[in-house]
This record gives structure tokens, sequence and C-alpha cells, in this order.
């Protein structure tokens, strides 16, 4: 086995997460797909992430790390000579952290109530409350050209891959995200700018047709 | 009290697990501080001024600067009060161990705790009570792995899942009594975590603030009922 292997789903924001803080860190790994849409999962997974048996999956010396965000601050730690992600002081380190745990808090189930349901009382929740999130974040961002000041850090990688999913809502609730949140979209094709980022991050609309739309008819959620 | 660890105060209540791990890691770091406590029922100014997004205690205010979310506030008094004993570990595989098991009890396990006390039927209380069984048996795994044959998660002394588990010990034996003697935390089923809750306890950083068992059992039925009132106006 490869030196440090990530076990991830294309699609998946949280690996996206992994794929971003690796690259910025210069890591070389293995890639690993995980063929979700299968139904199964591969023993490898199983092994490796026993209690929860979700990737992404980080596997460093044959050892297993879960839980995306968990993954992105041993990342931080392991690698910490190079490309830090978070802060020097403690309390802007609490901040980070704070930051990340909201958008794990919010953003994901919000989406869900978007694209998992037909147009109604559910859908319209998930809109107001995902767009309330998203001003919240804007605001958090405020003039900075990053989260993490004049470069990306640990908010930026725990919050734009998430950007990948927005057309998939935005087409099945029928809305917006650009029109409310400008400085947000602004903040997203920054980062794009940067490899670490643009080669993590996969097309929207292959998101939408080939994972969406895919998952709305495995679950019934039409 | 002259201090030059500036000024230190929490916002919380005594029954919520969640302060408690703050109050522990204080104490652990022999940080004194102001303990404000949220009056049952209703929200300070200070307290939706300090933790405007979610509106929830644990909120540290060091120097006036707020800080949420009680795994997220353990790790700042850890790097702030560097000088005292380590709360997380050093390695980085094994803060990454430290932090998985925070997020898995707050994410998986406790959830069930509060499903379990407030289940209306006796279908979703048996549900949520197998639940915790499962969850205890890894636990107990996660335990024995960990601790490599010392009293703690964190080795000789408390650490981040000693902090993170052990807040949880008033709730499960209240719990566990609620429940008419559903065992928990079991001699042969656990019988780690059994050494390991009575060695937590007792820990000088955590006496005084884990409360009795008698007083949780007596402060659930009040948010039992709470929580009802509210699903049943929803």
């Amino acid at each position: 086995m490869a030196e440090v292997v990530l076990l991830d789903f294309w699609g998946s924001p949280f690996g996206m997460r992994a794929r971003i803080a690796l690259a910025e860190k210069g890591v070389k790994y293995e890639y690993k797909e995980e063929h979700l849409l299968t139904g199964k999962k591969t023993p490898l997974l199983l092994e490796t992430n026993p209690v929860h048996k979700k990737i992404p999956v980080l596997i460093h010396n044959g050892k297993p790390i879960s839980e995306s965000l968990v993954i992105v601050q041993y990342i931080e730690d392991a690698w910490s000579d190079t490309a830090p992600l978070l802060p020097a002081d403690p309390y802007g380190r609490s901040q980070a952290r704070f930051w990340a745990d909201f958008v794990d808090k919010k953003i994901y189930d919000q989406g869900k109530k978007i694209w998992a349901n037909k147009a109604g009382e559910v859908q319209e929740a998930g809109k107001k409350e995902l767009m309330e999130s998203l001003k919240l974040l804007e605001g958090e961002l405020g003039e900075k050209p990053f989260f993490g000041g004049e470069t990306i850090g640990y908010v930026d990688v725990a919050l734009v891959p998430f950007y990948t999913w927005f057309y998939s809502f935005e087409t099945i609730g029928n809305f917006s995200i650009e029109a409310e949140c400008p400085k947000l979209i602004e903040w997203v094709k920054r980062c794009l700018e940067r490899e670490s980022v643009s080669k993590s991050l996969v097309d929207p609309e292959k998101v939408y047709v080939d994972l969406i739309l895919v998952l709305k008819k495995m679950y019934g959620y039409e | 009290m002259a201090s030059n660890n500036g000024d230190v105060k929490l916002i919380g209540a005594w029954a919520s697990p969640y302060v408690m791990r703050p109050r522990i890691a204080l104490n652990v770091k022999s940080v004194e501080y102001e303990f404000l406590q949220e009056q049952f029922g209703s929200k300070s100014e200070l307290l939706l001024k300090s933790n405007p997004v979610h509106k929830k205690i644990p909120v540290l205010l060091h120097n006036g600067k707020p800080i949420c979310e009680s795994s997220i506030i353990v790790e700042y008094i850890d790097e702030v009060w560097s000088s005292g004993p380590s709360i997380l570990p050093s390695d980085p595989y094994d803060r990454a161990v430290a932090r998985f098991w925070a997020a898995y009890l707050d994410e998986k396990w406790f959830p069930n705790v509060r499903g379990a006390a407030a289940a209306s039927s006796e279908e979703a209380k048996n549900a949520a009570v197998d639940q915790l069984k499962e969850g205890m048996a890894l636990l107990e795994g996660a335990y024995v792995e960990i601790s490599k044959g010392k009293d703690f998660f964190g080795g000789e002394k408390i650490g981040f899942i000693d902090i993170a588990f052990g807040s949880m010990l008033a709730w499960l034996r209240a719990l566990q009594v609620m429940l008419g003697g559903v065992k928990l935390l079991d001699e042969e089923k656990t019988p780690g975590l059994c050494k390991w809750a009575a060695k937590f306890s007792a820990d000088p950083a955590v006496k005084d603030v884990l409360p009795e068992t008698e007083k949780i059992i007596e402060f659930a039925k009040l948010l039992v009922a709470k929580i009802k009132a509210a699903a049943a106006s929803s």
C-alpha cells in the first residue's frame, strides 16, 4: 500500500476537503475510489472505518483516520512545516474551528432538504435556511480575500467543496445563490484560482447529472 | 484575585455535560474562572450576545472574547494554558483518534441518551437503548486500545476523550436508574469502562464538577417535560 491513501468518492464534498488539504501540503497520495452508487462497500472501507463505514478515510502508513474535518486537522498536524491552514494564535484557531463546525452542522442537511424533496414546504425551508447560513458565512468572510486571510485556510477548505453542489440546489430548488450571496461566489472563484482547489473540485453539472439525479432515483426522492 | 490568566468567565449551567467539559479542562489547568449560570428555560442577554449563531451554552469568555462549542473550547484552553498538563496528545495520529471519538460521542452516542430519556413509546426507548449498548461496546474497545493498560484514555492522566466522555457520566448513571436498572456501564460487558468511570469521577479536576446522579434525575424530569411539551405544541 502507498504511504498515503485516500479512500474517497468523486462527488463527495467531504472527500474534496481532504483532497484540497493534501494538495495544499504537497503530499503525494494514492486516490482510491469507493463506488458508493453501486450500494456496495469495499472490505477496505469496512476495515478502515468500521464505526461509520463512510468516506473519506485517510490511511497514512497503514493507520486510518476518518471524519473529514478530523482528517484535515490531521493533515495540518502531520505536515506542519508547510502551508498552514490554521492561524498560529489560539483565538484565531478557535474561530476557524467554530466556522468549519458551523459548515458541518448546517450546509449538507439544509442542502438535502432542497435536492431530496419536491417543491413544497420542506424544500422552501431548506432554501431559506441555506441562504441564512451562507449569508452568515459571507458576513464572516467580510472584506478578506479568504476566510483564512490572505491565503486559503481551514474554513475555506471546509466550505468551498459545497460549491460543487450549488448548481444542483439551484436547479432543483429554482433559485439563485449568487443573486443573494455575490461576495461568496466571488470568493469561490478566487479559491478556484488555486490549483489545490481547481484540481480537487468536480464539475457542478456532473454532480447534478451523475450524482444528485441518480441519488434521487435510487432513494425515490422524486 | 491577581492573575495573569486574564479574565476568564464561563457561561453555562450545572447540569449540562457540554458545560462540564470546559469546567474540567480549566480545573486541569488550575485556571480560576467565574461561572455564570443560566436560568433554566431562559437565555441571558450575555449568552445571546456571546453566541448569536447557536445561542447555546457553554461559552467561554476570555478577556471578553467568546469561544463557543464545548470541544473547541477545550482545545482552546489546552492551547492557551500550554504550560499546564496537556489535554490533547502531542502525536498527530493520537490527536486524530481523540477528535474522532469526541465527534462520535456528540453526533452518534449522546443523542441516544436524550432519545432514551425522552422517548414517548416503549419501542422508541428500546431502540435508543440498543443503540447506546452498541455504542458502549465500541467505546469499551476504544478504551482498551487507547489506554494501553493505563487508567485513562489519556494514559496516566485524564485527556481529551476522558473529558468528552466522562462529562456524560452523571447523565449515563441517571439514565440507568430512570430506565429501571438498564446496564450501560456493565461489569461483564464493559469492565474497562466501569473501572475508568470510577477513576474519572474521583479525579481532582472532576469531582466537584460531576453532579450527583439523583440531582440529574430530578433535573431530567423537568427537561423531559419541557421537550415533550415542545413536541406536543409543534
